[in-house]
């Protein structure tokens, strides 16, 4: 890497020379993600002989799914610049609500709208606070998502309310041999991807996360786009939470408790760049594969959950370090 | 005074930065007992001097002796135990705090865990305000002061470090005239003490009214030291701004036609007030003034980035309310910003996408980006405004200022405005560039484009405008034709008017 090692050129009047085209391909936080979910595997396959089998691993991720879905969308919010840290509380107040209205007798098709209807609602007081009246999203987000969480609990109080039957099993659920909730996810990236990288919507949050000020200055309506994120936030929380109602076939108000480190870890995990204006959905998309990776992998090997968690920090400190290392190395 | 061991000698002082030489070669002796004023435009480097003097910066090159032995001033701390102190215009102080406690702060005898001596602390608080002769209950907080009084503090504070040079920048401008008043009684009292104190102004009467001595800068040079009874109000101003009269000349005699952008009566209050002028089809109108006098905020107004309070704005003659700058690109305006750093680009995107940022609607009619057509459009402007880079899918960042400039200005012409609105185009960049951007301005008129030209610099404005307008403190206070333009009658409109100051 000796390339990377040659002194940054004092920079004359004109332009310092670009970039190798290898370095711009290569030289990004995402192939990190992707490297250590290669190492990954590999580890887990000496591990034990288990961890290869693939449908194995489908399984274990629709664990994560719901909360991988949700990552996606986040690591958009945070490109643009803000945070949402509301969304596992959002899913278990959406599920709550949704399970509360079809236990009372509400038609099943009625109360899913009902708890879409509340996600987006959810989100639209996220966006109140921080576009309207210019507060810090991660303190908003912090206070509503102990709002959502009570809220949850008030309304089904201690008790699981169960669904019906039928309703249950989404992850019972094979598209060719995939759990449904794992091919959403992966329509979801997809399409999230496309936005991102290829519409003038996508542009507009990294420049709205790159600098908020000359964003404004170029005509770019910087509230509408960071709107649109929370109500989408909102929605695909709330679309989260009943998928995992149907998952559980119950729900409590404790459903996704603690989803949103989750949530943040994969985006970050993902090279997502923290103060906003970098990441992408692929970086996500892997760093959601490579938690599976890690936390199946230490189960089936038996780990502690103790050292689990520290191995999921570690990991996480890893991550943000090299994220910044590789950002501020690339991008005077 | 020439027998006298200077108390600072200044030799060969000179300060870059970025590259770009803010300060050269300055050889300046200030003595004891004497206030010497430092007079100069906007960016001639009278500030910088008496930063680099504090401590605040440190010089490119040259040396410092105080009373004749070398010094090095590294840092304000240093300053402060050399007995060097800035104050300055609006106090940095620890609002919370109390008067005395923000007069012994910074100690250097303090230990982290040591006792706070309370009673001794406003003890010697009480002393030193007896000393200036002022009443201010030292147990009050900061914040509920005035700035005269918290400029009083921060001399206070000068005295109990026993400094021997205070500098102040710009201290009258926040100040009433009573305030004023006292303030040079202090300054006065010191002098005769045997400090020196250095006083940066733009207000001519005050320099006559305080100062001793005057030194004049221009463009990073040490123009003229002198005593101020040698010089009148004209050779001040001659030296401050009488530069050989490069005549650029760019202007191409364009045809002027009807009313582009029309502004009635603009006003927010405490910024500016009561702002009317037109600006006409192929005519570039220049607004000059010195920073802070709200030339930006006029612009930022019209922008719709901080919109005015009251008064009317007409473009191409229809009356339009401008609320968010993407109404204000819909109805053909264009903005470039002053703080090209914070409100222009995006520092760590691609050339490119800094370059099509404006708009949107040309390179993906369907929402969807075709890259083909953007880096069609962003060749075809680095092309033209000949912007010097490695690729256009570098970030911006990596690019020199000049070609930064270059791609904010090809990003609004991506935009076919009517009006352009440049806020100290050619600020930070090479002679060079400055001239290839004078070509473009004056182009853009001719093509039929109405111009407002925010500039501090008066040749551009002197070269480039068919009119200019002046403000100061917040008020037009000139309208100059092009025939009738000189430096001076810019100068004169430009300087705010004296409020009766103690002679």
């Amino acid at each position: 890497m000796s390339t990377l090692e040659t002194p940054a050129p004092t920079s004359g009047h004109d332009a310092a020379p670009a970039r190798p085209r290898w370095q711009v391909v290569l030289v990004r936080p995402e192939t990190m993600t992707l490297i250590l979910l290669i190492l990954g595997i590999f580890a887990g396959g000496l591990l034990s002989p288990f961890f290869l089998d693939i449908s194995y691993i489908l399984r274990s991720f629709t664990l994560y799914s719901e909360f991988a879905m949700v990552a996606l969308v986040l690591t958009m919010v945070i490109i643009a610049g803000e945070i949402d840290l509301s969304p596992a509380a959002n899913m278990a107040l959406s599920a709550c609500i949704f399970a509360w209205l079809q236990q009372a007798g509400v038609p099943i098709p009625a109360a899913v709208a009902v708890g879409l209807a509340s996600g987006l609602a959810m989100g639209a007081l996220n966006a109140f606070m921080v576009i309207g009246l210019q507060l810090p999203s991660i303190i908003v987000t912090i206070g509503t998502l102990t709002l959502y969480r009570g809220l949850a609990q008030v309304i089904a109080g201690d008790k699981s309310i169960r669904v019906p039957e039928w309703f249950i099993g989404i992850d019972k659920i094979m598209v060719a041999g995939i759990p449904l909730p794992v091919v959403l996810f992966v329509v979801v990236a997809l399409v999230l991807g496309i936005v991102l990288g290829g519409t003038i919507f996508g542009r507009q949050i990294y420049q709205v996360g790159t600098s908020e000020v000359a964003a404004r200055h170029a005509g770019i309506r910087a509230a509408r786009i960071k709107l649109v994120l929370f109500l989408l936030v909102g929605l695909v929380a709330a679309t989260a939470g009943i998928m995992t109602a149907s998952r559980l076939g119950s729900v409590r108000y404790d459903l996704g408790l603690g989803g949103e480190l989750q949530m943040v870890l994969m985006a970050m995990l993902g090279g997502t760049y923290i103060f906003g204006g970098r990441g992408t959905i692929l970086g996500t998309f892997l760093a959601a594969w490579l938690l599976v990776i890690v936390s199946t992998g230490m189960i089936v090997a038996n780990v502690l959950p103790a050292v689990q968690l520290v191995v999921l920090g570690a990991l996480l400190i890893v991550s943000i370090i090299a994220t910044n290392f590789i950002y501020s190395r690339t991008q005077r | 005074m020439a027998e006298t061991v200077p108390l600072v000698r200044a030799r060969g002082i000179g300060k870059e930065f970025a590259a770009v030489d803010v300060l050269r070669d300055v050889d300046l002796d200030l003595f004891p007992g004497e206030i010497h004023a430092l007079l100069g435009e906007n960016g001639a480097g009278k500030s910088t001097f008496a930063k680099i003097l504090a401590g605040v910066h440190r010089p490119s090159t040259g040396t410092l002796e105080l009373n004749g032995k070398p010094v090095e001033v590294t840092s304000p701390i240093v300053a402060q135990k050399l007995g060097i102190t800035l104050i300055h215009q609006e106090p940095i102080s620890f609002p919370d705090l109390s008067v005395a406690e923000n007069l012994v702060l910074g100690r250097a005898d303090e230990r982290w865990f040591s006792r706070v001596p309370w009673a001794e602390m406003t003890g010697e608080a009480r002393r030193l305000m007896d000393l200036l002769g002022v009443k201010i209950d030292v147990t009050r907080q900061m914040r509920g002061l005035s700035i005269a009084d918290q400029q009083m503090v921060e001399i206070a504070r000068a005295l109990a470090s026993d400094s021997r040079l205070i500098i102040m920048d710009e201290p009258t401008a926040p100040l009433t005239p009573k305030e004023v008043e006292t303030l040079f009684g202090i300054a006065r009292r010191l002098r005769d003490e045997g400090r020196t104190i250095i006083f940066i102004s733009h207000r001519l009467e005050e320099v006559r009214a305080l100062c001793d001595r005057v030194t004049i800068f221009r463009d990073g040079n040490k123009i003229a030291t002198d005593t101020i009874g040698n010089l009148t109000d004209a050779d001040i101003i001659r030296l401050m701004i009488g530069r050989p009269l490069k005549e650029y000349m760019h202007k191409t005699r364009s045809q002027i036609g009807e009313a582009a952008l029309r502004v009635e009566g603009l006003t927010l209050p405490g910024v500016f007030n009561d702002v009317s002028f037109t600006v006409r089809k192929g005519e570039i109108v220049g607004l000059g003034g010195l920073v802070g006098a709200g030339r930006t905020d006029v612009a930022r107004a019209i922008f719709g980035v901080a919109p005015a309070a009251s008064g009317t704005v007409e473009v191409d003659g229809k009356r339009v309310t401008i609320a968010d700058p993407s109404q204000a690109i819909a109805l053909g305006l264009a903005f470039v910003p002053e703080d090209r750093a914070v409100a222009g680009i995006f520092r760590t995107l691609s050339v490119e996408q800094n370059i099509s940022a404006a708009v949107p609607d040309q390179i993906a009619p369907s929402g969807f980006i075709r890259r083909s057509v953007e880096k069609l459009l962003a060749e075809d402007a680095v092309r033209k405004l000949s912007i010097r880079l490695a690729s256009l899918r570098q970030p911006i960042g990596e690019l020199s200022g000049g070609n930064q400039q270059k791609a904010i200005l090809a990003r609004w012409l991506l935009t076919n405005p009517s009006v352009l609105i440049l806020d100290e185009p050619t600020r930070g960049i090479d002679i060079g560039v400055k001239a290839e951007f004078y070509d473009m301005i004056g182009e853009l008129a001719a093509s039929g484009r109405a111009i407002l030209l925010i500039s501090s610099e008066l040749p551009e404005l002197l070269a480039l405008c068919d009119r200019i307008l002046v403000m100061s403190e917040g008020r037009q206070t000139a309208d100059i034709p092009r025939s009738a333009a000189t430096q001076e009658a810019i100068m004169h409109a430009a300087v705010p008017q004296v409020r009766g100051v103690a002679a």
